[in-house]
């Protein structure tokens, strides 16, 4: 399927590339049915200067679901995240993106699908945080869709409760002001996938809450969501699915009331720990033994 | 190499969404999920919604400095023809260019030497100092766009003196009667293996740490120096004097042949650097991020790369290292018009052009009848300049790193 490779290999190519913009060739999104498996790693084993990083980890993200990667620090998620995302080649094992193998797909039609925000935010040079969030729809450039960017700017700006940042210089903004900004930027990307990098690390407790219930309402709509998080009761209310990592491995994955339970999370995190049920009757509460 | 004729994608120019990936997909072309790339409400007016008020300001001083950098370019351009032995008046100057393009409006010059001063002696060299000078801006800002890092610059991280010890090879292995194709093809050669050399050595992560550019600049300047010295000892008097002369930089031997052989190469390096221009504002984001929002960042930095040696070889070909210019100009274009390549680079190469005039005008006019070096005046100049800006930049991140 040669037509299918990512095209050109050549200088010249890359030259063309460049003149006529690889987007007008590039195969656009299509709809996707409610349940259908949007990226998914099979088998996935990873090795980082000579240490065993993830063992034969499955997983798979579907459409609909908000899927959270849990787990110690060191137990590989954001590893996996990386090998989802295509930053970090695994081994042994392939990952999926709509069914294709991932060298299939071009970085622009990657970028039309799946939104990535990363845990590390930097930017090299004092571009305000409207010019940042911008830039997430770049993909979208010379496409019918680009009439659409004034508004999803204004829209994920507006979500992300930045719009009176708009005008301040990202380098300027505070870590969980630069992490919002980042955020609007993947929103304003618009793709079915979410891949978002413990997106909460940063935010004090109303904006995580507003993050996690922004992947919600991206599942809703009928889009997929990955996170990375730390915090097992913002899992155990938000998210639909959830993989637990220890040691580069799977240890569990389904849904938040059945793996989140005291013995297999004192185990993982070696630390006593209590699932106390919400005396509302929300989601259950995670909290170490004290 | 599949070259031009490489691969097409099967849905080559469709505008339908290829639903091949999405087997249940009942209706082709229907929207996708709210969030996922859609318009969110048909009925929304297209029209650009009202820019923000730094972005409008940004781009209004944008309009301006680029009308103000035309302006200064003409004027300079007549002061630097007026500017010598031969005395010509502005508006021979003026009525000069006018019969050569084939308006026959303003006096010619009244001095019976003053045509051939303008057209042999004056013109060419204001020619290649805008050549140059354009070349060496450009160079820059596109070096600290894909290094990240925004004391990038041809000369400090020793890509100048990389392309010079390319040149001074050829001049001392072929004599000093040379072909100046030669001499700029060797420069474009040292100047490419050099910013390979530095992009390898000076990067990690997707970035550049200021401590770790501008040691490897050091470094590299070091060698290249080493390589300079050596050839300097082995030429012989003739190509010694020629090597001398690039060392300083200057745009006293700027004839028509040299404008021929730069002129192209130059032409070829801003063109694709304006190409390239709208990418690199997101490897501001860092190489990860990029490559989410589409670049293909292997590719990207391996055409800025070749696109800088192309620009340095053409900066340095027939003036030697003319340092700080491709530093200091970026940086003014920032601090005026915002960090967006849209801007940055077209800015960039008129201002580079104006400062390349305006320094040459300086080194021919401070003491009179002696003709000061370029790259003397450019570095006497830029050098409390990066010194300022390493300062800033120190303040503004709290450490060297």
């Amino acid at each position: 399927m040669s037509d299918l490779r990512h095209e050109g290999s050549s200088f010249l190519g890359s030259l063309r590339t460049a003149v006529t913009g690889a987007r007008r060739r590039s195969r656009r999104p299509g709809p996707v049915a409610p349940g259908e498996v949007v990226t998914a790693a099979h088998a996935v084993s990873l090795t980082l200067g000579g240490a065993p990083i993830l063992r034969d980890v499955s997983v798979d993200v579907r459409a609909g679901e908000v899927r959270a990667l849990l787990g110690p620090n060191g137990a590989g998620k954001s590893s996996l995240l990386g090998v989802l995302t295509g930053d970090l080649s695994p081994e042994a094992g392939d990952v999926l993106v709509h069914g294709r193998r991932l060298r299939d797909w071009s970085p622009t039609e990657l970028a039309m699908r799946r939104a990535v925000l990363l845990q590390q935010v930097s930017l090299s040079f004092p571009f305000t945080a409207v010019d940042v969030v911008r830039m997430g729809r770049s993909p979208w450039r010379g496409t019918p869709l680009e009439e659409a960017d004034d508004v999803a700017v204004d829209e994920a700006m507006a979500a992300t409760d930045v719009t009176h940042l708009a005008e301040r210089h990202f380098t300027s903004l505070s870590g969980g002001e630069k992490a919002r900004v980042a955020l609007a930027r993947v929103l304003a990307q618009r793709t079915t996938l979410l891949m978002l990098d413990e997106p909460t690390a940063a935010l004090d407790l109303k904006h995580q809450e507003m993050v996690l219930q922004l992947a919600r309402a991206h599942a809703a709509a009928g889009g997929a969501v990955v996170v990375v998080v730390h915090d097992l009761s913002l899992a155990a209310a938000y998210a639909d699915r959830v993989t637990v990592l220890a040691r580069g491995s799977v240890v569990a994955d389904g849904g938040p009331r059945d793996v989140l339970t005291e013995a297999l999370l004192s185990e993982v995190y070696d630390y006593p720990v209590e699932v106390v049920e919400h005396p509302g009757g929300g989601a259950p509460i995670v909290l170490p033994r004290r | 190499m599949s070259a031009v004729t490489g691969p097409v994608r099967a849905q080559d120019d469709d505008p339908a969404p290829d639903d091949a990936h999405a087997p249940g997909s009942s209706t082709p072309g229907a929207p996708a999920p709210s969030t996922a790339g859609t318009p969110s409400t048909p009925g929304t007016p297209s029209t650009p919604g009202a820019p923000p008020a730094v972005g409008r300001a940004r781009r209004r001083a944008a309009r301006w400095l680029m009308a103000g950098l035309g302006v200064a370019l003409v004027v300079l351009t007549v002061l630097s023809g007026m500017t010598g032995q031969v005395p010509v008046s502005p508006a021979e100057v003026l009525g000069s260019l006018a019969h050569h393009v084939g308006l026959d409006w303003g006096p010619m010059p009244s001095h019976p030497q003053g045509e051939n001063a303008l057209w042999v002696v004056r013109f060419p060299r204001v020619v290649l100092a805008i050549v140059v000078g354009a070349a060496l801006a450009c160079s820059g800002a596109l070096m600290q766009g894909v290094f990240g890092n925004p004391l990038a610059e041809p000369g400090v991280i020793g890509v100048s003196s990389g392309a010079a010890v390319g040149a001074c090879a050829v001049i001392v292995t072929a004599g000093a009667l040379v072909p100046g194709t030669w001499v700029a093809a060797a420069a474009f050669v040292g100047g490419l293996v050099t910013t390979f050399v530095v992009y390898a050595l000076a990067r990690a992560g997707g970035r550049t740490e200021v401590v770790t550019l501008v040691l490897t600049g050091i470094a590299v300047n070091a060698f290249a120096g080493g390589l300079l010295a050596f050839f300097t000892f082995v030429a012989d008097p003739a190509a010694r004097e020629q090597i001398v002369f690039w060392q300083l930089g200057s745009l006293g031997g700027a004839t028509w042949q040299s404008v021929a052989v730069v002129l192209p190469i130059a032409v070829v390096g801003v063109a694709g650097a304006m190409l390239v221009r709208r990418k690199m504002d997101l490897l501001a984001l860092g190489e990860r991020a990029a490559h989410h929002l589409g670049v293909d960042v292997e590719r990207l930095r391996q055409l800025v790369i070749v696109l800088v040696a192309l620009l340095v070889s053409a900066g340095t070909a027939f003036t030697g290292i003319i340092a700080f210019v491709g530093l200091v100009v970026p940086h003014l274009v920032r601090m005026v018009c915002g960090p967006s390549h849209r801007t940055l680079i077209p800015a960039s190469v008129l201002g580079g052009a104006v400062v390349l005039l305006a320094a040459d005008l300086l080194a021919r006019n401070v003491v009179a009848n002696v003709e000061l070096p370029l790259g003397m005046i450019t570095s006497l100049v830029g050098g409390p300049f990066f010194f300022y800006l390493l300062r800033r930049t120190r303040s503004r991140q709290g450490g060297w790193a």
